[in-house]
């Protein structure tokens, strides 16, 4: 049973890595009041640029055109939200709708309408001496591509960048009364360009672990709606670094809920499996959501 | 922040311009004829009296119909993007009303069928409602969630318990003739369902026009504490309602698929049909008449689109690229309309 356990425990981690990425990057664009409900586009994009990537320059040029992708379309969200000030939630289905447009056409015009069984170079985990000897947790903790060990990192970086220094205080000042930051001298729209550039980067990180951590190869909308995951774990994680990474770890356990109920050869439907992530999603929101607090000025494009 | 709002319009039309124009550049650098592309997909959409009725107008109903959908929602400051998930849950209980009425007769078959995709539609909506009624979660995602839920819902019932008898494919039986929506004509497989789409459209414009409701739903979507303070108007009861119409008119669009154009459902009965939706309504300024026209636009791109890929080999999905751009440059452009006020956005 402790092997099973392992499994699991593994399993969790690898599906969280992608969501928390993802996630980290939204708390900072939502803490500056602009929610990105184009994230989708934007892991969707980051996944297209791993494989263009990875096919010309190796899992280093795959996460670098990622990254490129990612921060791509989160400008063309940037234009649009905040330089035009468009209605934030229409833009971002927009972008997503741009990127599924834009890659789905790309991928059928660089690799043919069958798409090929293609064979890209991906990251194995790397083994962390010590700790992956921990019983039960350890392997599934610190054996894992490098990616996860980049999530451990980042969320207490955003959380004392957040919190500690003044970048991050003028951050939240813009996210709860931009025009107060803005009387003060801090740079409204220059402040969300830059947070919603930063969500590219770790939108476009979380399409490459899709593609070079585990997939290993591109599917049209494989990002299949984690975006919008995202967006909820946010919510779950009350708009808080940490508190973010320890939600997109609960989505990462439901995924993994579904690989375990299979091994088990429960007679249940697996389309029931996978609509759980989904579910579970509703299902947090409806319990968190009206008792938690988002930034003040998020998603209002009325205001400065 | 301070800008000079002639410059913004430029910038909309610059960044698509690149989007369109780098599009189609993309195509003809990686060996596609752009050419023949183009060509195919005029006529695809409107090279003949055929393409025009069998194509474009077929294609543009269920686009009307959920189009009407996101529109009456957007009005109301509900924002829908669940309509491919309702137009889903129709198209499934549509199917399962005409299969279960079996050789009933056709006016007894088809009002019912399409009873009940637009009561599974109002009822998939109405959980997005709940939510935001009474837990403050944001339409757009739990829309979106219900989405998948919807799509993996209708998996299962074509794999599962609605599969054909023979449990080969995965898909329904096919509905009986009598259940099937009558044609204008035998050379046309243009049906009742596009009629049924544009009285409908007529029928929401007179409503939000000349109503007490209508107007109710106006207000609610222009300033919903304002109808709240100053309109003594229940804003949760008028966006329970509106989510409710909405869904069932997507809902109506799928059974409307099913009875007219497919015939049985299987999984990928909707090729995103619910997103193209949001670029219709939006496209017509979210006017009920408009989206006729809208509709049928969208309809023809599409209808073309698939003769481009046909017949060019370039891929439809490159479609949604205009569709994106068509939004963005809209929301950019009528910043004042498509502006959420002072509401919080969880």
């Amino acid at each position: 049973m402790s092997g099973a356990t392992a499994a699991f425990v593994e399993a969790t981690v690898r599906s969280a890595t992608p969501l928390a990425l993802a996630a980290l990057g939204e708390v900072v664009v939502e803490a500056a009041g602009v929610i990105n409900s184009g994230l989708e586009g934007v892991i969707l994009a980051g996944a297209f640029g791993a494989l263009v990537g990875a096919g010309h320059g190796g899992v280093a040029g795959g996460f670098a055109a990622a990254i490129a992708a990612g921060v791509g379309v989160a400008a063309v969200f940037a234009v649009f939200a905040v330089w035009l000030r468009a209605d934030q939630i229409i833009s971002g289905t927009a972008v997503t709708l741009l990127a599924v447009g834009l890659t789905g056409t790309l991928y059928r015009s660089l690799y043919g309408a069958a798409g090929a069984a293609l064979s890209i170079p991906t990251i194995g985990p790397w083994r962390i001496p010590g700790l992956a000897s921990i019983p039960v947790v350890g392997s599934g903790f610190f054996n894992q591509p490098a990616v996860t060990y980049v999530v451990y990192l980042l969320a207490p970086a955003i959380w004392w960048w957040m919190y500690r220094t003044h970048a991050g205080l003028a951050l939240r000042a813009v996210g709860e009364a931009p025009a107060a930051a803005e009387a003060a001298g801090v740079k409204v729209g220059r402040v969300r360009v830059w947070a919603i550039l930063f969500g590219g980067v770790a939108g476009g990180l979380a399409g490459a672990t899709l593609v070079l951590a585990q997939a290993g190869t591109f599917a049209e909308n494989m990002s299949a709606g984690r975006g919008f995951i995202a967006i909820a774990i946010v919510v779950l994680g009350r708009w808080r670094p940490m508190g973010t990474a320890l939600a997109a770890l609960l989505f990462g356990a439901a995924s993994a809920f579904q690989f375990l109920l299979q091994a088990l050869g429960l007679a249940l439907p697996y389309q029931l499996f996978l609509s759980l992530p989904y579910v579970l999603t509703l299902l947090a929101l409806a319990g968190v959501a009206g008792r938690v607090r988002a930034p003040a000025a998020l998603a209002r494009a009325d205001l400065p | 922040m301070s800008e000079t709002r002639g410059s913004s319009r430029w910038v909309a039309l610059a960044v698509i311009a690149v989007f369109v124009g780098g599009t189609f550049a993309l195509l003809a650098g990686s060996g596609f004829d752009v050419v023949r592309a183009a060509g195919a997909l005029v006529r695809g959409a409107a090279g003949s009296w055929y393409a025009i009725g069998s194509g474009t107008l077929v294609r543009s109903t269920p686009l009307i119909l959920t189009g009407l959908a996101v529109a009456l929602a957007f009005r109301a400051g509900v924002f829908n993007i669940g309509a491919e998930g309702q137009f889903l849950v129709g198209a499934a209980a549509g199917t399962a009303v005409a299969l279960g009425l079996g050789a009933a007769p056709g006016w007894i078959s088809i009002p019912a069928l399409l009873a009940g995709g637009a009561l599974a539609g109002a009822a998939w909506a109405w959980i997005a409602a709940v939510l935001r009624n009474r837990y403050q979660v944001l339409e757009v995602i739990s829309t979106i969630m219900l989405n998948f839920v919807a799509a993996y819902l209708v998996s299962y019932l074509v794999r599962g318990p609605m599969q054909e008898p023979t449990h080969v494919y995965p898909q329904t039986p096919t509905i009986a003739a009598a259940a099937q929506l009558p044609r204008f004509g035998s050379t046309t497989r243009l049906h009742l369902g596009f009629a049924i789409a544009v009285a409908a459209c007529a029928v929401a414009w007179w409503f939000v026009r000349s109503t007490a409701a209508g107007f109710r739903l106006r207000v609610v979507g222009a300033n919903p504490s304002a109808a709240a303070v100053a309109g003594e108007i229940d804003v949760q009861r008028v966006t329970t309602r509106a989510f409710l119409v909405s869904g069932a008119l997507a809902g109506l669009a799928g059974a409307v698929e099913v009875s007219g154009v497919t015939f049985a459902l299987y999984e990928n009965i909707s090729p995103g049909y619910g997103y193209t939706a949001i670029a219709v309504a939006l496209l017509a300024r979210l006017d009920a008449a408009g989206v006729i026209a809208t509709g049928v636009l969208f309809g023809a791109l599409e209808a073309g689109a698939n003769a481009m890929q046909r017949d060019a080999g370039v891929p439809s999905v490159a479609v949604s690229v205009i569709e994106a751009s068509i939004i963005l440059v809209l929301v950019a452009l009528e910043r004042a309309r498509f502006v959420r006020r002072g509401e919080s956005a969880t």
